[in-house]
C-alpha cells in the first residue's frame, strides 16, 4: 500500500461542504479506499455502490485503475473504449492476478470464507438456492478480494458459511504458503462499518464504525465475535469536494439505492 | 461427375442445413449436452424450445446457465446439470432452477466458473484433465468427492511442489449455440460484444449445432461484419439451422435486444399455482413460428444489462 497524498487524498483535502455526507458516502469512501496502491490492475467492483467507489478511486488516488464497463469493455473516465475484454478474457486477467475485484457475500465468516451459492444444511438439496459458486473460487485465490455487505446482520455474517465459495484465511492457511500466496482478503465494508483480517491470526477485526453507528450495534449485527484492538475510531468523513466528486461520478445516485438510512 | 467441357465438377463443403427438429431427433435420452452463451445472453433458445415440444429426457447439461437451464429443469428434463453459476441477469435468480434445486429435483455438480472454461477445453485439447489454482480450499471438493487434486512435478518460486486443482474434462455428446449468420457448411459470423464460450462448446463436444439469424450464401458471409468476426469454423459443425429470433428472450445484438419484460413475465409464473405448465400453455405454441409470432421483431422490450 502506498502512503496517502494530501494532494489527491479525499479524506484529507480541504473544501467547502455542500451538503451533509451520507451513509452512502461513508461506504463509497471507504470501499474507494480498498483500491489504494493497487496500480493499474482491473478494477472490478460488482454492484452499483462498489462501481462508484472504483470510479471515485481511479477519480482521485488511483489513476491507472482499468474499469469494466457494458460487461467487456475497458473504459476511461471519459467513457471512451480502451480495450476489449470478453468473458473469455476475464479468466486471463483473473489468472495472471491483475485484477481487484469486490463481491458481494451471502454469507462471510471470521476468517473471510464467503458463500454466495446456497443456503441450508444440505447442499444437495439446499433450503435456498442462490446463485452458484460462480468465480469466488478462482477469485479469492488468485488476486485481492474485498466484500461489499449492503446489510449488515447475523444473518450475513456467520459463525459458519453453509458453503465455501470464496476462500477466507484458515483455508488459505491450510493450504499452505506456496499454494495461497495470492490470496489476499484485503477489507470488508458494510453499512455499519469496516472490517479486516490484519490481525495476528487473519481473524475478523472491526477496523471503523460509520458516523452515526455505535459499536454495540456492530457487534450485535456480527454472528461471531469480531477482534476490536483499542479505540475504533469513526470511518473518515468525505470533505466536502469528495462529495461534489461523487455526485459528479454518481450523478442518479446509485450508491443511494443500496443502503439504508 | 464431369462437366460438359469434361474436366471433373468442382465440389463445395458439404451442406449441413437442417431444421430445428431434425437436431433435436438427433439428440438421445440420457445424452450431456452443453448449450452455449452465458445467463441471459445469446441462448439458443429455439432448440430449447424444440427440446421442450419433444420426448427426450435424464439429459445432463453444461451451462452458464440461464433460463435455458430453467425451462428444461422445469419441464422435467434434467436429470444432472454441471453449473457454476444459473441467472436471468436482469433477475438475479433463476426460479425455476432454484425450485428444482431446492426440491432435490436434479443432481448437480457446481463448478467455478474458470474450472467450467478448463474442463471444456481440456476435452476440446482431448486432454483428461487442466490444472489451476481455482477450487482449492473450497467446499467444491465437498460437494463433489470425484474431483482431484494433481502434484506439480516442477518446484515452485518457494521449493515446493503445488497441489493443484485437476479440473477434469467436461466431454460432451453434443453442443448446441446460437450465431448470427452462417453458411450452410457451417462456418459463422458473431457480430455482437461477446463470443462468450460458444467456440469451446463445440470444439468439447462429439456432435456440433448452431443456429442461425440469418443463413446465407458462402460468399455472403462477410457481407456483415470483417473476419475478425468469423467465429466458428464449419470443421466445428455437423448441422446448422436458421432460427430468426432464436435466442428469444435472451439477449442477441444486433438482431433482438434482451426482452426483460417477458424474462419477468417468464418469472412471475414461477409463483403462480399454475407454476410452469401455465406458462408452458399461454407462451409455448406447438411451432417456434407461432411462438415468434407473439414477439414481432424489432420491438423494443428493454436493453437492460447488468455486470456479468
Amino acid at each position: 500500500m502506498t502512503a496517502a497524498d494530501p494532494a489527491t487524498d479525499p479524506a484529507t483535502s480541504s473544501a467547502p461542504h455542500p451538503r451533509t455526507a451520507r451513509r452512502a458516502d461513508f461506504c463509497v469512501t471507504a470501499l474507494a479506499e480498498t483500491f489504494r496502491g493497487d496500480g493499474e490492475i482491473l478494477a472490478n467492483p460488482i454492484g452499483p455502490l462498489p462501481r462508484v467507489a472504483g470510479r471515485l478511486a481511479r477519480a482521485t488516488f488511483e489513476p491507472d485503475l482499468l474499469f469494466l464497463e457494458r460487461d467487456v469493455f475497458l473504459a476511461g473516465p471519459d467513457g471512451r473504449i480502451e480495450g476489449w475484454n470478453p468473458y473469455r478474457r476475464m479468466f486471463d486477467v483473473v489468472w495472471s492476478g491483475r485484477r481487484h475485484v469486490v463481491m458481494g457475500a451471502s454469507q462471510l465468516d471470521r476468517y473471510g470464507n464467503q458463500n454466495l451459492a446456497a443456503i441450508g444444511p444440505d447442499p444437495h438439496r439446499p433450503a435456498r438456492q442462490l446463485l452458484g459458486f460462480r468465480g469466488a473460487p478462482g477469485n479469492t485465490i488468485n488476486h485481492p478480494t474485498s466484500y461489499w455487505v449492503s446489510r449488515h446482520s447475523p444473518r450475513v455474517f456467520v459463525e459458519k458459511v453453509d458453503l465455501v465459495c470464496g476462500i477466507g484465511y484458515d483455508r488459505a492457511a491450510e493450504l499452505g504458503a506456496e499454494a495461497a500466496r495470492f490470496h489476499e482478503i484485503r477489507r470488508v465494508v458494510t453499512d455499519l462499518a469496516v472490517l479486516d483480517f490484519r490481525t495476528p491470526d487473519h481473524r475478523m477485526r472491526l477496523v471503523s464504525v460509520h458516523p452515526g453507528v455505535e459499536i454495540e450495534q456492530v457487534r450485535q449485527a456480527t454472528g461471531f465475535e469480531l477482534v476490536l484492538e483499542g479505540e475504533v475510531p469513526p470511518t473518515p468523513t468525505p470533505d466536502g469536494a469528495t462529495l461534489a466528486l461523487l455526485d459528479e461520478l454518481d450523478p442518479e445516485g446509485a450508491r443511494f439505492t443500496e443502503v439504508r438510512a | 461427375m464431369t462437366s460438359p467441357a469434361g474436366a471433373p465438377a468442382r465440389k463445395a463443403p458439404r451442406d449441413k442445413s437442417i431444421t430445428p427438429a431434425g437436431i433435436v431427433a438427433r439428440l438421445r435420452d440420457g445424452m450431456t449436452i452443453g448449450i452455449g452463451g452465458w445467463g441471459s445472453r445469446r441462448k439458443p433458445m429455439a432448440l430449447v424450445r424444440e427440446i421442450l415440444r419433444s420426448d427426450l429426457r435424464d439429459l445432463t447439461l453444461v451451462s452458464y446457465g440461464g433460463p435455458d437451464v430453467g425451462m428444461l429443469c422445469a419441464a422435467g428434463k434434467v436429470r444432472e446439470l454441471v453449473f457454476a453459476f444459473v441467472s436471468l441477469d436482469v433477475i438475479a435468480l433463476e426460479p425455476y432452477f432454484r425450485q428444482a434445486r431446492e426440491a432435490g429435483a436434479i443432481g448437480t455438480r457446481e463448478l467455478d466458473e474458470g474450472m467450467m472454461l478448463l474442463g471444456l477445453q481440456a476435452a476440446a485439447w482431448r486432454l483428461p484433465f487442466l490444472p489451476t489454482r481455482a477450487g482449492l480450499g473450497t467446499d467444491l471438493f465437498r460437494l463433489d468427492p470425484g474431483l482431484r487434486t494433481v502434484r506439480s512435478p516442477y518446484p515452485g518460486p518457494l521449493g515446493g511442489h503445488e497441489e493443484l486443482v485437476a479440473v477434469p474434462a467436461l466431454h460432451l455428446d453434443a453442443a448446441i449455440v446460437h450465431l448470427h449468420r452462417c453458411d450452410p457448411s457451417g462456418n459463422g459470423v458473431l457480430l455482437d460484444d461477446d463470443p462468450y464460450f460458444d467456440p469451446l462448446f463445440l470444439e468439447a463436444a462429439r456432435d456440433r449445432y448452431v443456429t442461425c439469424e440469418e443463413l446465407v450464401g458462402p460468399g455472403e458471409l462477410l457481407a456483415a461484419g470483417d473476419f475478425r468476426h468469423l467465429a466458428v469454423s464449419r470443421h466445428l459443425v455437423d448441422g446448422v439451422a436458421v432460427t430468426p429470433g432464436g435466442a428469444h428472450p435472451t439477449l442477441c445484438p444486433p438482431y433482438r435486444p434482451r426482452d426483460v419484460a417477458h424474462l419477468k413475465e417468464y418469472a412471475d409464473s414461477a409463483a403462480r399455482p399454475e407454476g410452469w405448465p401455465g406458462y408452458a400453455r399461454r407462451w409455448l405454441p406447438d411451432t417456434e413460428a407461432a411462438y415468434q409470432g407473439q414477439f414481432p421483431a424489432g420491438v423494443e422490450n428493454g436493453t437492460e444489462r447488468s455486470p456479468g
